[in-house]
């Protein structure tokens, strides 16, 4: 047995190394993410240029935005936020997810990436996923795994991001281990005015500190 | 269908925790709450996959640091190679290793690095690679130095190179710091302190004559060690 290599922070200048052109928009649709701002003024920056050129992702267009706080509540306006999560149809693009039954998206791998900008904000834009199983026989709410790090940060933070209009939330195996007045820092709420933009903000400490799982 | 086997959690033996007195900017960014236990589910096990989906997610590997650009980077070449396994000691294939780091005089591309040592158009200091079907790895970059933070007073940071690895799901995530062997500022680096000090050495490479290109480069060997299965998993 192999001892586990330990955590070690990011640092602050993830972001010539981590974001690439696209990684925020896991539709595949654009640029968003990449953060030639941050670059030192006329480099030659070439390592991210990549592009994914993924086209015509299935299922409902959502845009996932928030800012995140530290715990003396100030903007965290150099983290790095991670998502995972299934396709529009409830399937991971993955061999240990098996379900032949439910269908793959070619154009949608679930995977994405966004560095906070000065106002501790971020924004991605991806599909709503659909239901996954859960332990046992139980079936999951939408959600979205994610994952925030950064300068400060000695590990990873996971939470999860619920949707405010999911009826299916009552039922989800997870949220039903977060103590319920806790419950709603994992919730998304759709954003009034705004076509299918969902709002979680994370904090890192204070009154509406977000729940963070040991997984 | 069967609840998938779940990785290993945190080895709170290795791991460190999410706030560390002496380093001072996680002070205001842990959490105050203790983490809620999660079981894993398809969520947790799965991420990326498939032969081509570094390729297709964020584009070609860079596997030399010092030729991304028309000249040579400025500094000592060396090789860095090694292996990517789980606890279980399975080599992990296929995985994406991202890589970052400064420049030979400690100075990164980001505009935010006000360090007062040169920047080196030909060097940029990111890249990645994908481990082969053993889980190895191998790449050639530039020998980072070491530079001042603002942490307390006089405080250096040791030469160091910054990793990242998606592994094969999302509970396998690992981000982490390599460090020279010797290195008289290890032994006063915060960030390398916040580790427990049985697993500290995990995070100094190996020198290696034996992978050493002669007339050429030095080498260094690093393994890294995700999270493994808590049960053999089925063979599909």
């Amino acid at each position: 047995m192999a001892g586990q290599t330990p955590w070690q922070t990011t640092g602050p200048f993830l972001h010539f190394g981590l974001p690439w052109n696209g990684a925020a928009d896991l539709t595949g649709d654009s640029d968003l993410g990449a953060r030639p701002d941050l670059i030192a003024p006329g480099h030659d920056y070439a390592v991210l240029r990549a592009k994914a050129g993924r086209e015509g992702t299935l299922g409902q267009r959502i845009e996932l935005v928030g800012r995140v706080w530290d715990n003396r509540n100030a903007p965290v306006i150099d983290s790095l936020i991670e998502i995972w999560q299934a396709n529009a149809a409830g399937r991971y693009a993955h061999p240990e997810d098996s379900r032949n039954d439910v269908a793959l998206d070619p154009a949608f791998i679930g995977f994405g990436r966004c560095a906070s900008d000065k106002e501790g904000a971020f924004r991605f834009r991806t599909i709503r996923p659909g239901r996954v199983p859960g332990p046992g026989n139980t079936l999951q709410a939408p959600h979205i795994a994610l994952g925030i790090m950064g300068p400060g940060f000695l590990k990873r933070l996971a939470t999860r991001v619920y949707f405010s209009d999911a009826r299916e939330n009552a039922e989800d195996p997870i949220l039903g281990l977060v103590p319920e007045e806790r419950r709603a820092t994992l919730i998304a709420a759709k954003e009034p005015g705004a076509n299918n933009v969902y709002r979680f903000d994370i904090h890192l400490g204070g009154a509406r500190e977000t729940v963070f799982f040991d997984i | 269908m069967a609840d998938p086997v779940p990785y290993a959690r945190d080895d709170a033996t290795a791991q460190p925790p999410t706030k560390f007195a002496d380093f001072k900017a996680s002070a205001v960014r842990a959490p105050s709450h203790p983490l809620i236990r999660a079981p894993h589910t398809l969520t947790e096990i799965t991420g990326p996959s498939g032969d081509d989906i570094w390729e297709k997610l964020v584009g070609p590997a860079v596997s030399d640091l010092t030729r991304q650009h028309n000249g040579e980077a400025l500094g000592e070449r060396i090789i860095i190679s090694g292996q990517v396994l789980d606890e279980n000691d399975r080599p992990v294939p296929n995985t994406m290793i991202e890589i970052l780091q400064a420049n030979a005089g400690g100075r990164y591309v980001h505009e935010y690095d006000q360090h007062d040592s040169p920047r080196d158009p030909n060097f940029t200091g990111a890249g990645r690679v994908i481990t082969d079907s053993d889980g190895r790895y191998r790449f050639i970059t530039i020998r980072p130095g070491a530079y001042p933070w603002y942490n307390a007073r006089n405080a250096w940071r040791p030469s160091h190179i910054h990793y990242s690895l998606l592994g094969v799901g999302f509970a396998q995530r690992l981000i982490t710091q390599m460090y020279f062997p010797g290195d008289p500022l290890f032994p006063l680096d915060a960030i390398a302190n916040a580790v427990p000090e049985a697993a500290r050495q995990r995070l100094v490479a190996r020198f290696d004559l034996e992978t050493t290109e002669p007339f050429w480069a030095l080498s260094y060997r690093f393994d890294f060690v995700l999270r493994g299965r808590e049960a053999t998993p089925m063979e599909h």
